[in-house]
């Protein structure tokens, strides 16, 4: 059934991956300065004793059912499906959830711990603001105040995301330095860490960052796969052949595949954003054309230069617009269990429109670079298949985007 | 005997606290690093801390960061950086030199790669500050193999139990970051910090330093009665940054800030 070469050693039992110190592989880790060493054991441990405890998994299930609306629906296109004339393709429909993706479940996961952990403070970087959104709606929820970093330039272009943050209650801050995105938020909502470590709790919003985030994000997202996986059984009584999932930080994609990550059948692709072209240098597909390196307190695949310094990225999807990818990405692109392919700018926007013609979901820019890779594979694989796209956001935040593209004014 | 080494035993039969200037290597241009370091040297500096520029150094303040940004628009990288220690080894044989950064450069350059270039170019310790020990064991291995000290940061947070192993693993000197926070940041706790201090000094025969948030010749003067070493960045980047389209008014503006502090702390203990 596997496609991967019997020369790569894989492992039987990918839940034992990170490791006790936090790698995957040669990836992973903590790289992070000394001050935040301590706050990562305690959260470390944290997490270790709540993973094992009933009631945390209850509180979370619970939320999850009755704050975000899960289970997500596993919908099948059927116009989608008959246009390709191949494999049928079902959504698994993150959008649907509370805030509008899935990055509520991650949010819900961790404004638990940080509660238990008796922090009063949340912390949070958010690109397109979808994370910023999710985290600023569990800090409102549970009474905590809130800041979220965001590059200036983002700010600019994501303004609705923004007034929503502020709504709940968040304080949004600009981040003038670098390239004023993602990247710099990330680097200021460290150091604000570093300053506050007594009373903040840093909610990352990706499975990147120091162990453990790639650990407990993933777990939390997980969700997504597990769902997945028991309607796949019901309603075709077998496993999916396919999962494809955007990558950006990875999370939707790592919480789809993880529990399938043992079924050797299932094959798995993420998305990266292809932006102009690999060709054209202006990308963010860390894991298609870049190398590995330590940024953001792990060691990846990166987009650098020669010299080691972080290059900037393009995509027209602000929440792909990253230059790195979660470490157990870039190992299971080593160990070849997963394939990452990458497209570009002008697929995405194809896709956005087929989907929205098609079936009725206007999905968001990142969730179509999933659906532009699923249609061509579910052409690859022919009729009597199935694929699974992660539909991992609403685009609604995008219309403008969207418009602004087409030279259209709103 | 290592260049630190030496350097650090002169002081203490002399009973004097070091002064370890920082600036960022490449800022506001190239040209301008050697001669900032030889003014330094003159206006009172016993190791120089040579700052690798990074386009995300995640434990600094906004001066640093700037400083980073300024040398990056030269495309000041790595080698860079090694070429300026070879230019000023030239003319100063005596002076240790430290260089301060974050691992991605050396990561790509390859560790082999670079302790060979480093040691050859004439630097003496290492600072990466986004790699703790536990991470390290094979940069560390590379660094010992060509005689390079492996510098750690010791930040209020951390447990006994890591200050031990950080001591364990640390040459050169043990680097006590002053403040829960970023280079340049806060209100130092002169007492709190003394009493870290000590406790470090129970761990490991090497001198410990203190650093992050040091501004001004009092503060140095203050610091230098509690620890074996003083840094100071910042403060010294600042002028660097007001006088940016000026090299040579930058480097007296260094000269003056640096010698000021020297004054403070040789001043027999009495704060400036």
């Amino acid at each position: 059934m596997s496609e991967t070469s019997q020369a790569v050693q894989q492992p039987t039992d990918f839940t034992r991956f990170p490791d006790a110190t936090g790698h995957f592989g040669p990836y992973g880790g903590q790289f992070v300065p000394e001050t935040l060493m301590a706050p990562l054991r305690e959260l470390a441990e944290a997490y270790a004793r709540y993973r094992e405890d009933p009631e945390f998994a209850a509180e979370f299930q619970r939320d999850c059912r009755d704050f975000v609306g899960r289970p997500s629906p596993l919908y099948l296109a059927e116009r989608w499906t008959r246009e390709t004339g191949g494999a049928r393709i079902y959504l698994k429909r993150e959008d649907l959830n509370h805030t509008g993706a899935h990055k509520i479940n991650n949010t819900i996961g961790q404004a638990l711990l940080a509660r238990r952990m008796g922090k009063t403070r949340i912390i949070a970087e958010t690109g397109a603001g979808q994370h910023g959104v999710a985290t600023a709606t569990v800090a409102a929820r549970l009474g905590m105040e809130c800041i979220v970093y965001m590059g200036a330039d983002d700010i600019e272009r994501q303004a609705p995301n923004v007034y929503r943050m502020r709504l709940l209650g968040a304080e949004v801050v600009p981040v003038y330095s670098g390239s004023r995105t993602l990247k710099d938020a990330m680097n200021e909502a460290m150091r604000d860490w570093v300053a506050n470590v007594d009373n903040t709790f840093y909610i990352i919003g990706t499975v990147a960052g120091p162990h453990p985030y790639p650990l407990l994000v993933r777990d939390f997202q997980a969700i997504i796969g597990r769902e997945t996986r028991e309607q796949m059984l019901d309603r075709e009584g077998r496993l999916p052949d396919a999962l494809v999932a955007c990558v950006g930080g990875g999370s939707n994609a790592i919480g789809l595949f993880h529990p399938f990550l043992g079924d050797s059948g299932v094959a798995l692709y993420g998305v990266e954003a292809g932006g102009h072209g690999i060709a054209s240098g202006e990308h963010a597909a860390p894991l298609c054309a870049g190398r590995p390196g330590v940024l953001h307190g792990n060691r990846t695949y990166l987009m650098e230069n020669d010299n080691g310094q972080i290059l900037g990225t393009h995509s027209v999807s602000a929440g792909l617009d990253y230059p790195g990818v979660g470490p157990e990405h870039a190992w299971l692109k080593d160990i070849r269990r997963a394939t990452y392919t990458s497209v570009t700018d002008d697929e995405a926007l194809a896709a956005f429109h087929a989907l929205t013609r098609t079936e009725g979901i206007i999905p968001a820019l990142e969730t179509a670079h999933a659906l532009a890779y699923a249609d061509r594979l579910a052409r690859e694989l022919g009729p009597d298949r199935t694929i699974v796209v992660s539909l991992s956001g609403r685009g609604d935040k995008d219309i403008q985007t969207v418009a602004q593209q087409e030279g259209k004014d709103l | 005997m290592s260049r630190l080494a030496a350097r650090f035993s002169e002081l203490r039969a002399g009973d004097r606290t070091a002064l370890i200037p920082y600036i960022t290597a490449g800022d506001p241009e190239p040209d301008s690093t050697v001669g900032f370091m030889h003014a330094l040297v003159r206006a009172g500096a016993d190791v120089v801390e040579l700052g690798v520029p990074f386009t995300d150094p995640i434990g600094d303040g906004p001066v640093i960061q700037q400083a980073c940004e300024r040398a990056l628009r030269h495309g000041t990288g790595l080698r860079d950086v090694l070429a300026m220690v070879r230019a000023f080894r030239a003319e100063d044989a005596t002076t240790p030199v430290v260089l301060m950064g974050y691992m991605n450069p050396v990561e790509v350059m390859g560790y082999a790669a670079f302790a060979a270039a480093a040691a050859e170019a004439g630097v003496d310790g290492i600072l990466v500050v986004d790699m703790p020990p536990e991470e390290m064991a094979d940069l560390a291995d590379h660094l010992g193999d060509h005689g390079l000290d492996s510098v750690f940061l010791v930040a209020p947070t951390t447990t006994e139990e890591r200050m031990q192993l950080i001591c364990d693993k640390a040459g050169g000197f043990v680097y006590y970051v002053s403040v829960k926070g970023v280079t340049g940041a806060g209100q130092l706790d002169v007492d709190a910090v003394g009493k870290r201090v000590d406790r470090l000094r129970g761990m490991t025969g090497l001198p410990v330093g203190v650093g992050f948030g040091i501004s001004d010749a009092a503060m140095a003067a203050r610091m230098a009665e509690v620890a074996d070493a003083v840094v100071v960045g910042s403060a010294l980047v600042r002028q660097i940054e007001a006088h940016q389209d000026d090299p040579a008014a930058a480097a007296e503006a260094l000269s003056a800030l640096l010698g000021d502090m020297r004054r403070a702390m040789d001043a027999d203990g009495v704060p400036a």
